[in-house]
């Protein structure tokens, strides 16, 4: 089953009377790593939920190749701030492959594998909401990847996380993009996205301000709200 | 304060000695309670479930109406049930009033707000944490209301833990509904209501002491179950 490819169109979404994002016309194909980025409260988190179909669109409509609940069951996504179950680590991670009907053994055999890939093979018998916010990030990671998605939204994944942890993250994102994933995700962080982004989509005041290659966006971005938050200036 | 030195020594001796009526009082109030305790659960769990995770349009009126009922003094309860069992009442002709069923439906309708009350909280806290990420996983709404329960089972065992120490010490409705009736429908405060009102302050203090325990217990344990959540805090 092919998901792809997402389209958006016409996409607005409020919150009473107050327009958070949109219009916005975009279409997500297969393959890449898309990052988002722009300043604090451009609308990042509102359009990765609103793809993800955690937020409902006020106007325009967001279509998946197939209805939005099976196109779910191929997503993952990984929340700006951790949702943690109340359980042991194992068991936080265990837990989609459960949904997806696997046994109580096989699920946590997998999800032992998948918590060493992000060093959190000594904290499996953990209580998950008493992880540090760095362990709370990764779980959260372990745990999307876990059912290896065909998409996975990420909203600022490594913002808790050290260099050393960031670096190993990079490198499992990077895995999952050759294996198939296709990646969102959002960052504040230029030197990642420049690290990362095969395409970029630069938010600003709820709309797409610019969507184009990585390449492009580093070197000669089109608009000067984007030059000035690539050199790190106070975008007014 | 001699009489009552003796009253507890005498109490003391009633319970190491195993005596009879009193432990046929003891079992009838377990019985009576745990069987009401197992039943409003039944009702109140998925009735606080319903209202944590379902919008419907009269939800508030609900909620507001269940949280008036906690309050509900037992004795008018009693008198409810009085008139619903009584032999010109609705369900007079299951001939309930004065026997341990009837004592039970009314410690149903005692605690069954309670524990509703206490659950519905729990879950509601519990969804508003959970919304996203189970949405976000495809659950379904089965596993959504599995995921809830489970992981919130520590407060729902605080909440039927609560309604058990409510039933059991509880007076006024049971006086009325069941009729005190020796052998037949006399439980722990009932008894000691009546002895204390005859002098027996042996058997009275007996039944106290044991009605003491059994709420200290109750409540041990409910300091256990909500501390285990928190352990690592502390
Ligand atoms: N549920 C909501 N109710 C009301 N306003 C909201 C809601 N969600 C988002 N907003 C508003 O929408 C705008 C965009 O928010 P969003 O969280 O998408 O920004 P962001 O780009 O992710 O910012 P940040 O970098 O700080 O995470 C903000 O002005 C925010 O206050
Ligand atoms: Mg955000």
């Amino acid at each position: 089953m092919v998901i792809f490819p997402l389209r958006m169109h016409g996409v607005t979404a409020h919150f009473r009377k107050k327009r958070l994002v949109g219009p916005i016309d975009i279409t997500i194909e297969t393959e890449g790593f898309t990052i988002v980025m722009g300043p604090n409260g451009a609308g990042k988190t509102t359009l990765l939920r609103l793809m993800h179909g955690l937020q409902r669109c006020s106007g325009g409509g967001v279509e998946w190749a197939v209805p939005q609940a099976k196109a779910r069951e191929k997503q993952a996504y990984v929340f700006q701030s951790p949702i943690m179950m109340r359980r042991k680590v194992i068991d936080s991670i265990a837990y989609p492959l459960r949904l997806r009907g696997l046994g109580v053994s096989a699920a946590r055999a997998k999800a032992q594998e998948c918590a060493g890939r992000f060093g959190l093979e000594n904290l499996l018998d953990s209580w998950a909401p008493m992880l540090s916010g760095g362990e709370k990030q990764k779980l959260s990671l372990a745990r999307a990847l876990v059912i290896k998605p065909d998409i996975l939204f990420l909203d600022e994944p490594c913002a808790n996380l050290d260099g050393r942890s960031t670096r190993e993250i990079e490198e499992i994102l990077l895995d999952a993009q050759a294996s198939g994933t296709r990646i969102i995700m959002s960052t504040h962080d230029i030197g990642q996205a420049r690290r990362l982004a095969q395409d970029v989509i630069f938010m600003y005041d709820g709309k797409i301000h610019e969507q184009t290659t990585a390449e492009i966006f580093f070197t000669a971005p089109a608009t000067k709200e984007a030059q000035a938050f690539i050199n790190g200036d106070i975008v007014e | 304060m001699n009489s009552m030195h003796q009253g507890f020594w005498d109490a003391w001796e009633l319970i190491i000695t195993f005596d009879r009526d009193l432990y046929e009082i003891v079992f009838l109030s377990l019985k009576v309670t745990v069987s009401a305790v197992i039943l409003a659960s039944l009702i109140a769990l998925p009735l606080g479930a319903f209202l944590a995770v379902f919008r419907f349009k009269f939800r508030r009126y609900v909620i507001a109406v269940l949280n008036a009922l906690m309050g509900l003094p037992p004795v008018v309860v009693g008198l409810f049930v009085y008139m619903l069992l009584s032999r010109a009442g609705p369900l007079g002709g299951f001939g309930l009033l004065f026997s341990p069923s009837a004592m039970i439906i009314a410690q149903v309708i005692i605690i069954v707000p309670l524990i509703a009350s206490i659950s519905h909280q729990a879950i509601r806290d519990l969804w508003s944490e959970y919304h996203d990420l189970l949405i976000s996983m495809n659950a379904t709404r089965f596993q959504r209301a599995k995921a809830l329960l489970w992981d919130g089972k520590r407060a729902l065992l605080t909440a039927i833990l609560a309604g058990f120490g409510r039933a059991i010490g509880e007076v006024g409705a049971i006086m009325i509904v069941g009729g005190n009736i020796e052998h037949a429908t006399r439980v722990l405060t009932t008894a000691i209501a009546l002895e204390t009102g005859k002098g027996n302050f042996a058997f009275a203090m007996g039944l106290g002491l044991v009605l003491i325990t059994l709420a200290i217990l109750i409540n041990l344990l409910i300091h256990i179950v909500g501390k285990t959540e928190r352990a690592s805090t502390w």
